[in-house]
C-alpha cells in the first residue's frame, strides 16, 4: 500500500520530447515507473524513448489507459496542459514546471476540481512511492521503502527529510512535494487523511514554510482527524520580514504566516515540532518508539 | 514586481478608473512646470518610492502656491524617506508626482488581491480609508467588506451590490459610480496579471464622485513575459543591486546581518539551513538559493556576492542535489577559489545526485580553506565554529 501512485500506475508525460521531459522521463523509467507514452503536439505517431508520442492527451489516454500525467511543458502553457489533462479524464496531474502564472493556475485548478482531477504542484519535485513509482525529479535512490509518509512544500527539504528518515533505519511509504506557489493542487489537508487511511504508513513527516496559512489549516485538521504521529518542521524561523508594498495579503489570510505562528499551532495540535531539519530523523524515531 | 503610484495611475487611466490629474517630475523645475500645467490653486507633491506610509514619513505635502510646489519638490527630491515599510535604512526619493488638489468628503479603502484559500481574487473595501488598514482589519474586522470574484464568471452586478451595501452607501447615483469603479479595477487586476492592487484612500468628493487618490500595484513575476508594457515600468533603482546581480545569474539572494554566508539549493533548504545555523548559536549572513540550474559559473558568482559582505567569517555550502548535480557545484567551488579571493573557511556538505564524484573532486583539489561536512547538522556546527575562529 501507499497513497495515490504505485507500481501499476500508468503514466504519460506532457512535454515528453523536450529536454527536461526527456531527461526526467528516462530517470523515472529507470526507477521502474510505468510510463506508457507522452504528448507533444505535432509529434504524434513518432516514438520517443521507445514509447509512443501523441498529439493530444485525449489520444494518449484512449490508446494507453494512463491515469496520471507528469507535466513538463513551459510555464506559459501549464494552465492549458492541466485543463487538457482534466478534460481527457486523467485522475492525477503532477506539475513539475516552475514559474506558471498564478492567474492560469487559478483557472486550471478550478477546472480540474470541476472535472474531478487531482493535481500536485506546480513548481514541485513530484510524488514518489518508494521503490515502486517515481513521478517527478527527485533523486530516487534516497527513498528507501518504509512506513513514513512525507509531505513537503519545499523540494530539497523533501530530500533532506527523506534522507534523515532513512538514515535512522526507517523508510518512506509515499513522499509528496506539494510546491509552494500561491495556487497549488493537493495540500496537507487533502494528503493527511490519505496517509491516515494507508495501513503501510505509521507516521507522517510534514515540512512547511513561512507564508500562507496551509500549515495552520493542517494543524486544525490533525487535531480533529489524525491519530498517527506527525513530525513537523517549518522553514523560515530566521527569515527576515520581507519589504513589501501593500497590506492586502496579510489581511486576506488574517495571519502573518510566520514560522512561529505555524509552529505554535502545530504543537497545540499534538504534533512534534522540530526547530531544525537536522532533527527530523531523530524526532521520527522518538515518535515511533512511544 | 512593484511599480510607482504614478505608473499605477497611468494604468488606471487606461481602464477609465478615475484618478485626480497629475504629472511626474524629476526636478523641482519640472514640478513647477507641471503644477502650472495642471492649473488650480492647490497641489499635492508626492514622493515616488515603492513603499507605503509615505505621508507619515513626510513624503507627501500640500502646496498652496506655485512657489511652495517648487520648495516642497526640492525638499522631497533627494530625501531618504523612512516609513514602516522601507526598513530603517529608508529609500532615496528620485521623483515626485505633482497632483491637483482634491475635494475630499470621505476616505474609503479598496483593494484587489488573490485569496489563497478561496483560490480566486477578492475585492476588499472599507469605509475606514486613509487609516492603517491592517490595524482596521485586526481591531474591527467587520469594517472590511470582502467579495470574492470567480474568474469563470467575472465581476457581476451582485458583487457590486455586496460592496456598496456592505459599505452602507445608499445614494443610488453613488452606488452606480462605485460599482463601476470596482468593476473596472477588477478588470485592471485580471488583464494585467496583478498580484495586488490597493487604493488607500479612495475618496468621495463633495460632488459624489469617486477618485483613486493613491494607487499601489504589484505584479506576478511569472506573468511579466506577456506584459512587456508593465516590464518596461520596472524601476531598477528600487531594487537591491546585489539581489539584482544575483538574479541575473539565476541566484536568489537576500542579505542579512549575520556572519555565516550560506549557499544552498532550494528556498526551503536555504531557510532550513539558516534556521539550523541559528539553532546552533551562529548567525546567517544571507539567504542564497542557487536554483535548479546551478553550474560552475553561477556558484563562482555566488561566492563573489557573498564575499562582498565584509561581515562574512565563514561560508556554508549546503547542497542536496536533485536536479542540481553536486559535481558541478564542486567544480564551481574550485573555479571560485581561482577567480575570487576566498579568504574565509568554506564548509561544504554535498549530498544527492553525483555527491560521491563531487567529494572526490574536492578531495583531489586539496584546498586548505575547504572543510568537508557529512550532513546538515555537522556542516552547520562546523560553520558556527569556524565563524567564531575555532578549529
Amino acid at each position: 500500500m501507499s497513497i495515490l501512485v504505485n507500481k501499476d500506475t500508468k503514466v504519460i508525460v506532457q512535454g515528453f520530447t523536450g529536454k527536461e521531459g526527456t531527461f526526467h522521463a528516462e530517470q523515472c523509467l529507470a526507477y521502474g515507473t510505468k510510463i506508457v507514452g507522452g504528448v507533444t503536439p505535432n509529434k504524434g505517431g513518432q516514438e520517443h524513448l521507445g514509447l509512443p508520442v501523441f498529439n493530444t492527451v485525449n489520444d494518449a489516454v484512449k490508446s494507453t489507459g494512463a491515469t496520471v500525467s507528469m507535466i513538463f511543458v513551459p510555464p506559459a502553457f501549464v494552465g492549458d496542459a492541466v485543463m487538457e489533462a482534466a478534460e481527457a479524464g486523467i485522475e492525477l496531474a503532477v506539475v513539475i514546471t516552475e514559474g506558471a502564472p498564478v492567474r492560469d493556475m487559478q483557472m486550471a485548478k478550478a477546472y480540474a476540481t470541476k472535472k474531478g482531477m487531482k493535481t500536485i504542484g506546480p513548481n514541485c519535485p513530484g510524488i514518489i512511492t518508494a521503490e515502486e513509482c517515481k513521478i517527478g525529479i527527485m533523486p530516487g535512490n534516497i527513498f528507501k521503502k518504509g512506513n513514513i509518509g512525507l509531505i513537503s512544500k519545499s523540494g530539497t527539504l523533501t530530500y533532506e527529510g527523506a534522507n534523515q528518515v532513512c538514515k535512522e533505519g526507517f523508510g518512506i511509504s509515499t513522499a509528496v512535494g506539494i510546491g509552494g506557489d500561491p495556487i497549488i493542487g493537493l495540500s496537507y489537508k487533502q494528503l493527511l487523511p490519505m496517509f491516515e487511511a494507508d495501513p503501510e504508513t505509521k507516521a507522517i513527516v510534514m515540512i512547511g514554510e513561512i507564508g500562507g496559512d496551509l500549515e495552520i489549516q493542517a494543524a486544525q485538521f490533525i487535531k480533529e482527524n489524525i491519530t498517527k504521529p506527525v513530525v513537523a518542521f517549518i522553514a523560515g524561523q530566521t527569515a527576515p520580514k520581507g519589504k513589501r508594498m501593500g497590506h492586502a495579503g496579510a489581511i486576506v489570510s488574517g495571519s502573518a504566516g510566520t514560522a512561529a505562528e505555524k509552529m505554535e499551532a502545530l504543537k497545540a495540535a499534538g504534533v512534534t515540532v522540530v526547530v531544525s531539519p537536522a532533527e527530523i530523523g531523530k524526532a521520527v524515531k522518538e515518535a515511533l518508539s512511544k | 514586481m512593484n511599480i510607482h503610484e504614478y505608473q499605477a495611475k497611468q494604468i488606471f487611466a487606461k481602464y477609465g478608473v478615475p484618478t485626480p490629474r497629475g504629472i511626474i517630475a524629476n526636478t523641482p523645475e519640472e514640478a513647477l512646470i507641471n503644477a502650472k500645467e495642471l492649473g488650480g490653486n492647490i497641489w499635492v507633491v508626492k514622493a515616488q518610492i515603492h513603499a507605503g506610509g509615505r505621508g507619515l514619513g513626510g513624503g507627501v505635502k500640500l502646496a498652496r502656491s506655485l512657489d511652495e510646489v517648487k520648495t516642497l519638490a526640492s525638499e522631497i527630491i533627494g530625501m531618504t524617506l523612512v516609513t514602516h515599510q522601507t526598513g530603517p535604512e529608508g529609500k532615496l526619493v528620485q521623483k515626485v508626482y505633482i497632483e491637483e488638489g482634491a475635494d475630499i468628503k470621505d476616505e474609503l479603502y479598496l483593494g484587489v488581491v488573490l485569496d489563497r484559500a478561496k483560490e480566486m481574487p477578492i475585492i476588499m473595501a472599507s469605509t475606514e480609508g486613509g487609516m492603517e488598514i491592517e490595524k482596521v482589519a485586526h481591531d474591527t474586522p467587520e469594517k472590511i467588506i470582502k467579495v470574492a470574484v470567480d474568474p469563470a464568471i467575472g465581476f457581476q452586478g451582485f458583487h457590486g451590490r455586496e460592496l456598496v451595501f456592505g459599505l452602507g452607501i445608499t445614494n443610488p447615483d453613488e452606488q452606480k459610480k462605485l460599482i463601476n469603479f470596482a468593476s473596472k479595477l477588477y478588470k485592471v487586476y485580471m488583464d494585467n496579471d496583478a498580484e495586488m492592487i490597493e487604493i488607500n484612500p479612495l475618496i468621495k468628493t463633495g460632488s459624489g464622485d469617486f477618485l483613486a487618490l493613491d494607487g499601489k500595484m504589484g505584479f506576478d513575476d511569472s506573468a511579466l513575459g506577456r506584459h512587456p508594457d508593465i516590464e518596461a515600468m520596472r524601476d531598477l533603482s528600487e531594487e537591491d543591486p546585489d539581489e539584482r546581480e544575483a538574479s541575473q545569474y539565476g541566484l536568489s539572494y537576500v542579505s542579512l546581518d549575520g556572519e555565516i554566508g550560506c549557499m544552498v539549493n532550494g528556498a526551503g533548504l536555504a531557510m532550513g539551513t539558516m534556521d539550523t545555523i541559528n539553532y546552533m548559536g551562529g548567525t546567517p549572513a544571507n539567504f542564497l538559493d542557487v536554483g535548479g540550474k546551478a553550474n560552475a559559473e553561477t556558484v563562482a558568482k555566488g561566492f563573489e556576492i557573498i564575499l562582498k559582505n565584509p561581515n562574512v567569517k565563514a561560508i556554508f555550502v549546503n547542497i542536496f542535489g536533485g536536479i542540481v548535480r553536486c559535481d558541478r557545484i564542486a567544480n564551481g567551488i574550485l573555479e571560485a577559489t581561482n577567480l575570487v579571493d576566498v579568504h574565509v573557511p568554506v564548509i561544504v556538505r554535498l549530498d544527492g545526485t553525483n555527491a560521491t564524484e563531487a567529494i572526490e573532486i574536492l578531495r583531489n583539489a586539496n584546498i586548505p580553506n575547504i572543510i568537508p561536512a557529512i550532513d546538515l547538522a555537522d556542516g552547520a556546527a562546523k560553520a558556527v565554529k569556524a565563524a567564531k575562529g575555532e578549529k
